[in-house]
Parts: C-alpha cells; structure tokens; sequence
C-alpha cells in the first residue's frame, strides 16, 4: 500500500515550540506542502518575524533571515530586488505586520514586489503575552485591555485584506482561515496560489490566515475555534479581495 | 587614470559602482540627496538595483535583506536618517553582514540644521543603536578620500562581515574638488556560501543558511558577543588608520581633528609655522577603531605641552581623545556647531593662549 499522508521535505523533524491546539503550525505545514509541490525550496527565502513565529527557521527547511519587529517586508524587499530568481515569502503576525510594520506591507505591496506574504491574524500579541493587537475585537479581553477592547478609545479591529484590495498595483489578496478541515483545504490552496504568482513573476501576493492562539484567549483550543469561527469569521469575511486577472 | 572635477556626493555614488556594488537603498535627505539622484541614473545603465525606500526604517531593513542574502549594497543618508537607520545596524552587526553606510552629516539634535557639522560622532562610534556593537567608522576628509574610503568600506565590510559607515558632513558632499578614482574593485565578496541566503540551489551544501540575531540561550547569546568583540579588536590590530601632520619636529600643541576640520587645522597649522609656531595634526581617518596608541605617543612627546581637539561639535571626539592620552598632558577643546566652522583665525588665537 503508498503512503497517503507524509511529512513535507520542506518542515524539519524539529517539534515545535508552539501551544497545544495553535494553528501557527498548521499553516507552517501548508506553506512547507507548497514549496515542496512547486519545488522551490532550493531557491525560497523566508522572512521570519517577531512574534511567536520568530524561529519559523527551525520548522521550514529553506534558507531564512529573521527581521526586526514588522521589517519583514522591507527585507523581503532588499532580498528580492538584489536576487530576482530566488523565491521569498515572509510570515508575520497581525502585532508584527498590522501595527508596527503598517508602513513596510502597505509599501511593499504598493511597488508590487514580488514576494509572498503570510500573515497570520490571531487578534492578539501572542509572544509577548496577549496584550491589545490592530485585530483584538471590540469587547475582546487582552492584557492591555483588561476590561475588553474599547472600540471609542482605540478604533476598529484593522481589515487588512480589505485595506490591500485598495491598493491600485496589481496582486493577489486573500484571506483565508484554519479553523476547520475544509479551510485549512481552501487556505492550502491559496498559498500555493500565491506562491505560484511569485514563480510566476505575476504580482505582489498576500494571505491573510485567520488563526487561533488559545493560550492568550484563555480557551481551550477547541473553544478557540469556535470562538473564532463566531467571532472572527463575520468580522474578518473569507475570500479574495483582489486578484491580478481582475487588474 | 585622469582628474575628473566631482561634487562630493556623485563622487560618492561614483565609487560604490567602481568597487562593484551595484545595489543601492535610499530615503532623500539634504544635504545628501545628489546620491541618490545620481545614482538613480547610473545604477540602471550597468545593469545594477536602484530602489527609493519608504523610510530609513525600511531602507535599513532593505540593505539587511540584501547583504544577508550576500550581495553587495550601500545606502546613503543623513544624521536624521541614520538615527532611523540606527535599529536596523544594530540587527546588521549582530546578524554578522557587511553593508556600506554613508552619513553625510548635517546639524542636529533633532530636525537641527542642513549644513555640515560632526555632531554624530558618538552615534557613530558609540552605538546609535542598542546593544554591544561597533561600526567600523571611515572619515574622509575631502572628495579624493570620501572615493577612496568608500571604495575600501566594501573591502572591510567583507573582510569583518560587520558594517562600515563612511562619515563625511555637508561640506564633503556639496562641494566640487578633482578625483582621481582608483582602479576598480575587482573581488567578488568571498565566502558567501558558508552564511548567505544566496539560495541552496547555488551551494555545495544543501543545509539552509540562517541570518540571525536573535540568541534566547544566554550563553549562545553571550558566545555571539565575543565573536563580535573579537572582530573590533581585529580591527584594532589591522584597520587603524591616521595622518599625522607636521609631527616630525618639536611641536608644541597637538591638534586633534578629523574630516573638514582638520583642513581648516591644516591651514592654521601651516599659518601658525610661517610665524614660528610648531603646531602639530593627528587625523584619525578610522574613528572606529580610534588610532589610541598614535594619539597618545603623539601627545606625550617631550616638546608637547598639551593636545587639544578642535570639532564641529559640542565636544566628541575629545572624548577619546581624553581617554587615550590618559592624563598624560591637558587635553582641552574647542567647537563650534550647526554649520558654524571654526576659523583658521580662531584656531591660531586659541593655540597662542594654550601655548603661552
Ligand atoms: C521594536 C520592538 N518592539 C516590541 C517588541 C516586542 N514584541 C515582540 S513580539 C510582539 C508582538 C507579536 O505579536 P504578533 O505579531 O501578533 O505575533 P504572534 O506572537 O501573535 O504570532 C511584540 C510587541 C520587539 N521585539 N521589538
Ligand atoms: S502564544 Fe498563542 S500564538 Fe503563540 S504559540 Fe501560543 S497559542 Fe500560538
Ligand atoms: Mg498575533
């Protein structure tokens, strides 16, 4: 009988460092399916993040530089336009990319570098221990906001695919999430999508990934999902918001 | 090869493409602007990689990205800028990349002014950004050198995987003098395999590389503060680099100085000596790694009766200055700042006080 299910080439034997029930791995292991399914790992650089995504080297098996907090695509872009043929992505997180690196992802999808950005939208800092993040919803208790998110005094969760679809340079934005089976499937999807505009040379590519982290929410990891599921998914609708074909 | 009349900062621009880079960064600031501009027109016509960032902060991140992935890159900017610069060299010299950063000084604190000053001396051979680190720290002090120094900043910068800062100030980058450029930069940076992100597909080895700064085990942490500490004492053995001026006779005040001022020093040294007055000049061209033991043996010789530093600044480099002749003979200053620059007039009237 073949082998049905198999480690990708592209993650390490490494066990994560993150929390049971996370979906920072999950989506680690669909971007490895994806270089491995485009070949490109050999050629791939990734941009690790600050956040808990920070030692995304020691599970994704390519070469990899690790940025200061949301430079990434500033760095993405000095990679890129020094080395048009290698293949680079970064994976940040909604503290490291939606407040702190606003300036360098809206820039850099603006000039159309492309590169492939994975941004993973917990609506919370998690590394640093669950303070207030640009996506905490309204009412939604985090550290630095004890009494829950008080939308009068720091504004609207952050969309951020919405906020990419208005960019006028071409690209592919997407957002995706890993909550149940059939997303994870679709979110696989999208990142290879995104991917294969990079190969391509097509466009600036981004896949936002509504994700969980139980251990900030203070849930259990199946409570997280629901919750997400509930919560997140009519604030943060799925789907793409802009595609290059539509350009 | 001929003399080519250049202004300072297209000399500048110049050079880099000489010495083979041909990726350049960029935020526009005066007084340094004319690199980038020239730059954004030569860059293309050989083939080469001209992007205007969004910011310094992102400018400094594009030079990380590009050097770690193991080509050659250069920025330019000014005191403003580099304060913003300043996180992303701190990530660089930890991370163990080489990259060329110019600084063409200009006033400050703050917005400050647009005309030349060396008030960022500390930024630059102290820190600027946090952490144990050193730049290592090249002043021209005219065109001719700020070509040459810039050309050499790629060299050190691969030899030391470490990022060298050309510090010149607005009157360097704004003026025209004739240049002479060496011959091109012929190497290729070496050993790029064993460390860039240059993609495993070009490598013998198929383990990826990792550009990294981050150390959560402290004694790892503590092992890549000793790698980096080693290199500056290597830089102390290897790169120093000064001119002593009218140092071979007894003189009897030792001027410090360095970049623009130490022209105008120069001029009043040669005044003072037409009026019987030895006045002696020690240039540090390496503010990092200062040239410790030359300042002090130049300062301790029999005839001198004091030293002191002469800058474009609140008093800076005095400092070092201090700490290297160890009390041996007074070490005074004098500065003047915000595009002030102190006169050969009131060098000389200052040296006849000290000297008496
Ligand atoms: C300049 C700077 N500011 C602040 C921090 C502290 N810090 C580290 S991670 C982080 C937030 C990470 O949250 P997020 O990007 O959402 O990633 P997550 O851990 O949730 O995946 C912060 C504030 C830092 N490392 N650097
Ligand atoms: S803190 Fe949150 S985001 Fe970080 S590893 Fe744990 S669950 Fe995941
Ligand atoms: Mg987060």
């Amino acid at each position: 009988m073949g082998k049905t299910f198999s480690k990708p080439e592209a993650l390490t034997d490494n066990h994560t460092h993150y929390c049971p029930g996370c979906t920072h791995g999950i989506v680690h292991r669909l971007v490895a399916e994806a270089i491995d399914e485009l070949g490109i790992r050999e050629n791939t650089v990734g941009i690790a993040p600050v956040g808990c995504a920070v030692l995304a080297y020691n599970y994704i098996d390519c070469d990899f530089q690790e940025a200061a907090h949301g430079r990434a695509p500033a760095m993405a872009t000095g990679i890129k336009r020094v080395r048009p043929d290698l293949m680079v992505f970064t994976y940040q997180g909604d503290g490291d990319l939606a407040s702190i690196g606003m300036g360098e992802i809206i820039h850099a999808a603006n000039r159309g570098e492309k590169i492939t950005v994975i941004f993973i939208n917990n609506a919370i800092y998690g590394m640093t221990g669950g303070q207030m993040a640009p996506t905490t919803m309204p009412g939604q208790r985090a550290t630095t906001a004890p009494a829950g998110r008080d939308a009068a005094q720091t504004g609207m969760p952050i969309r951020m695919a919405n906020l990419m679809s208005e960019i006028v340079t071409p690209g592919y934005v997407t957002r995706q999430a890993v909550l149940k089976p059939q997303m994870v499937n679709k979110c696989k999807k999208a990142i290879k999508k995104a991917f294969e505009y990079q190969v391509a040379n097509t466009c600036f590519s981004f896949v936002e990934v509504i994700s969980t982290c139980p251990t900030n929410w203070g849930m259990t990891p199946i409570d997280s999902l629901k919750w997400a599921e509930e919560t997140l998914l009519p604030y943060y609708e799925l789907g793409d918001y802009k595609t290059p074909e539509e350009a | 090869m001929a003399k080519v009349l250049m202004k300072g900062n297209e000399a500048i621009g110049e050079a880099a493409i000489r010495a083979g880079c041909l990726n350049y960064f960029a935020y526009p600031i005066t007084p340094q602007s004319e690199v980038a501009e020239y730059l954004s027109k030569r860059l293309p016509e050989v083939g080469g990689t001209f992007l205007q960032g969004e910011s310094e902060v992102a400018v400094g991140y594009m030079i990380f990205g590009a050097s770690g992935a193991g080509e050659r890159v250069m920025t330019t900017s000014s005191s403003p800028g580099i304060s913003l610069m300043s996180e992303a060299l701190s990530y660089i010299a930890a991370a163990h990349c080489p990259a060329v950063f110019v600084n063409i000084v200009r006033g400050g604190p703050g917005l400050g002014g647009i005309l030349p000053s060396q008030g960022d001396y500390f930024q630059a051979t102290k820190g600027g950004g946090h952490g144990d680190y050193h730049l290592l720290v090249l002043a021209p002090d005219g065109v001719q050198e700020a070509v040459e120094m810039t050309m050499q900043a790629f060299t050190l910068a691969e030899k030391y995987r470490n990022p060298v800062m050309v510090m010149g100030d607005g009157m360097i980058g704004q003026m025209m003098e004739p240049v002479e450029f060496p011959d091109d930069l012929k190497t290729e940076p070496t050993n790029k395999d064993a460390w860039a992100t240059n993609g495993m597909s070009t490598r013998k080895s198929k383990t990826p590389n990792l550009v990294k700064s981050l150390f959560l085990d402290s004694a790892e942490l503590n092992r890549n503060n000793l790698d980096l500490k080693a290199k500056y004492e290597q830089m102390k053995k290897e790169d120093v680099q000064y001119e002593l001026y009218n140092a071979d006779g007894d003189y009897q005040i030792l001027i410090a100085s360095y970049g623009t001022m130490s022209r105008v020093c120069r001029t009043a040294i040669d005044m003072l000596k037409a009026e019987g007055i030895e006045a002696a000049m020690f240039r540090p061209k390496t503010l990092f790694p200062f040239p410790e033991k030359q300042v002090y043996d130049a300062a301790v010789k029999d005839s001198c009766k004091c030293v002191i530093s002469i800058e474009m600044s609140m008093g800076q480099m005095v400092e070092d200055v201090q700490r290297c002749v160890m009390g041996k003979k007074p070490v005074e200053f004098y500065g003047e700042c915000g595009g002030e620059i102190p006169s050969p007039e009131k060098i000389i009237e200052i040296v006849k006080e000290l000297i008496g």
